[in-house]
């Protein structure tokens, strides 16, 4: 095993050193590394909540679907096709429930880092919510500073500098030279 | 000749400086998001969708092209430099081309992968050049119930090839089905699930969904990945392979294309099953497979060709059938409707100068990509030196500005903002956000040909069985349904009959 695992051994001196990060890995032992080091599958609790909301989201169309009439196949009504679809969630949904009970291998479980995400996207609502009121560059400068600084650990320096530098090119881009009508202060 | 006239007009048109500038910008951006990690080429044809508003479809749709095959290029360096993939279609490469460069032997890994890459995306387009037409003109004696059969296996192609959980996926498929019923109804007239509100009446707009679901969903979700700290080589040297590599590799080069170019055109098949079936193919048919994970040349070449070839025959369902093979043509059919082009087997005779000048701008594209894998290597090694954290306020605001600069309105951005919160959720729960999009894309399609089929058949669904296509269609769709459910149980069997005669094993050992 070992012989045949460093074939040119001048050009491979790595080979008979002990594993280290650095080490020449098989495509097995890589597969191995990666499934170690992805995130974990989302687990049963989840994959009962989420299929859950799928069932209700299906039961939701097939009740407003009948509303809308379903006809017969020769002559179908607006509600036949949606009903059609929303029974085809619901039922799948049922059997996800069943299925998926175990936890499964989909998904991913939140962790801390699944903060960021939460305070990326208040970022993003946050925006919206201004760039009407005192136009983009202020609200556009925040983003890029909280997502510089707190979400990828930027160094106070850095995160101010291209912060406004990134501002600026998106002035000089979408005012300056495309003449777009987005909602601005200067 | 006939044929060959439209195909030297399609050059005309890729000539068009305007056209030239904007399959070269394509190609950049593919090859750019194809070396950073994070954004694949799917997120970013979405998030650039608005800038395709303001120019004329076949440049739209050339620089759109541009970043899915560019993509497939730039995701090269990154597996073989810093053992992460750039784009999934790379993973194989990482087995060999990582170890090629533990061995000084980056350069040459980078350029058998450009040149293999070159010549798969030129086989895909000669191939794409003279079938293309042939499919289409078969497809055009296509009725509704064709069409009912062929959107069905395509969606469901889709949602079970895709990776976790396949009912997971059919149900975001039927549930992006159920999304692309919202407005008026074309047969009756009647509002659909629009709650009184004026502005659903025309539907859920496609753009929203996709920079959504794809764009914003895949920055969220990239924010809570932290990026691994990778140091890049500051030069890669010597890039042009020696005659004896490119011998060693040349086999596999010419199998990739033609394995690539065919798994491409499948529904649900694409890049990504390419380049993983021609590691396989490669390893299997050499003398000594020992070698491969341990450096072997043709480990890199037959994925990369392959996957290029996979990216340019994909095409081919989209412009001639209008099924998007996989999540990335749903968006590009999506951008054709926006400029009011269908896509189907008319594509060819109506919109000529789109389809070859397309297809045409691949060659110059594929010659722009080998000039920036080869002679240029060295900038866009540099470029993975750029850290995620400054890259991703950047996407997250092209993507907000865009959003506002389709109709000038902040309710589409939040639209695009609330998309964005479910396709982040949607990927942590396990529910794939492609077949919900590909879905949508084909939702009315397929509506509209079931409705009418039903009129034709007056109503009788065994009326799909006896039409031969349709028939043969929706058989292949019962196949692959069906199929899963008979493999549980098949394995199942087998894990008891292991279970049984393994004490046996153990005793004789």
């Amino acid at each position: 095993m070992r012989a045949d695992k460093a074939p040119h051994v001048e050009d491979a001196p790595e080979t008979d050193l002990p594993e280290t990060d650095e080490e020449i890995l098989t495509p097995e032992q890589l597969a191995a590394a990666w499934a170690a080091e992805a995130p974990e599958p989302a687990g049963p609790v989840a994959n009962l909540v989420s299929s859950l909301v799928a069932m209700a989201l299906g039961i939701a169309g097939l009740l407003l679907s009948l509303k809308l009439g379903l006809g017969t196949p020769a002559e179908p009504r607006p509600g036949m096709w949606p009903f059609i679809v929303s029974l085809v969630v619901a039922v799948l949904s049922v059997v996800q429930v069943v299925i998926g009970r175990a936890g499964g291998k989909d998904g991913e479980k939140f962790s801390s880092y699944s903060w960021y995400a939460g305070i990326g996207f208040a970022t993003l609502v946050g925006m919206v919510l201004l760039m009407p009121v005192v136009g983009f560059e202020i609200p556009s400068l925040l983003l890029c500073f909280v997502w510089m600084r707190w979400l990828g650990g930027e160094r106070w320096r850095s995160a101010t500098m291209y912060s406004i530098l990134i501002v600026a090119a998106f002035y000089a881009i979408f005012i300056a030279a495309l003449g777009t009508t987005i909602p601005r202060l200067f | 000749m006939d044929f060959f006239g439209p195909v030297l007009d399609g050059f005309g048109v890729v000539l068009d400086p305007t056209n030239l500038l904007y399959c070269l910008l394509g190609v950049a951006i593919g090859m750019l998001i194809g070396v950073l990690p994070g954004l694949g080429p799917a997120a970013t044809i979405a998030i650039l969708l608005p800038l395709t508003y303001g120019v004329e479809p076949v440049t739209a749709i050339i620089m759109l092209a541009g970043i899915f095959y560019g993509a497939q290029y730039g995701g090269t360096i990154t597996s073989v430099l810093l053992r992460i993939p750039g784009e999934a279609s790379s993973v194989v490469t990482v087995f060999d081309g990582y170890v090629l460069a533990k061995q000084g032997r980056a350069g040459t890994a980078l350029g058998i992968a450009a040149i293999g890459s070159f010549i798969g995306g030129t086989v895909g387009i000669i191939g794409l050049t003279f079938l293309a037409p042939v499919v289409a003109s078969f497809a055009l004696d296509f009725g509704p119930p064709e069409y009912t059969a062929l959107a069905l296996l395509g969606i469901l192609l889709v949602a079970t090839i895709s990776g976790g959980s396949k009912i997971k996926a059919l149900i975001a498929a039927a549930f992006g089905l159920f999304l692309a019923t919202v407005g008026r109804d074309i047969f009756t007239g009647a509002e659909r699930f629009t709650f009184g509100n004026l502005s659903m009446a025309d539907g859920i707009d496609f753009v929203p969904i996709a920079m959504g679901l794809f764009g914003v969903g895949e920055i969220l979700y990239n924010l809570e990945e932290r990026h691994r700290a990778a140091s890049a080589p500051a030069t890669v040297a010597n890039v042009w392979p020696s005659r004896k590599d490119l011998k060693q590799a040349s086999g596999a080069i010419g199998r990739g294309s033609v394995l690539g170019f065919f798994l491409g055109i499948l529904p649900g098949g694409g890049a990504t099953i390419a380049s993983l079936a021609a590691y396989a193919v490669e390893k299997k048919r050499a003398k000594d497979p020992s070698r491969f994970g341990k450096g072997a040349i043709e480990g890199v070449a037959g994925p990369e060709t392959a996957n290029n070839a996979a990216a340019t025959s994909s095409f081919i369902p989209l412009l001639t059938l209008g099924i998007p093979a996989n999540a990335t043509m749903a968006i590009i059919f999506g951008a054709l409707l926006i400029q009011g082009v269908t896509p189907g087997p008319q594509l060819i005779t109506e919109h000529p100068d789109l389809f070859w000048g397309v297809v045409n701008s691949m060659y110059i594209g594929n010659i722009l990509l080998l000039i920036m894998s080869i002679p240029l290597v060295g900038l866009f090694v540099k470029i993975l030196r750029i850290r995620a954290a400054i890259l991703a306020p950047i996407t997250a605001l092209i993507t907000m500005l865009g959003a506002y600069t389709i109709r000038n309105s902040m309710f589409d951005v939040m639209l695009v903002v609330l998309f964005g919160a479910l396709g982040y959720l949607m990927k942590k729960f396990g529910f794939e956000p492609g077949p919900l999009v590909l879905a949508f894309v084909l939702g009315s399609l397929l509506e509209s040909s079931l409705r009418r089929s039903l009129l034709v058949l007056e109503g009788d669904p065994t009326g799909f069985f006896t039409r031969p296509i349709s028939a043969t269609l929706l058989v292949t769709f019962v196949i692959v349904a069906v199929w899963p459910m008979i493999k549980t149980v098949l394995d199942k069997r087998k894990k008891a009959n292991a279970v049984l005669s393994d004490p046996k094993v153990k005793e004789k050992v």
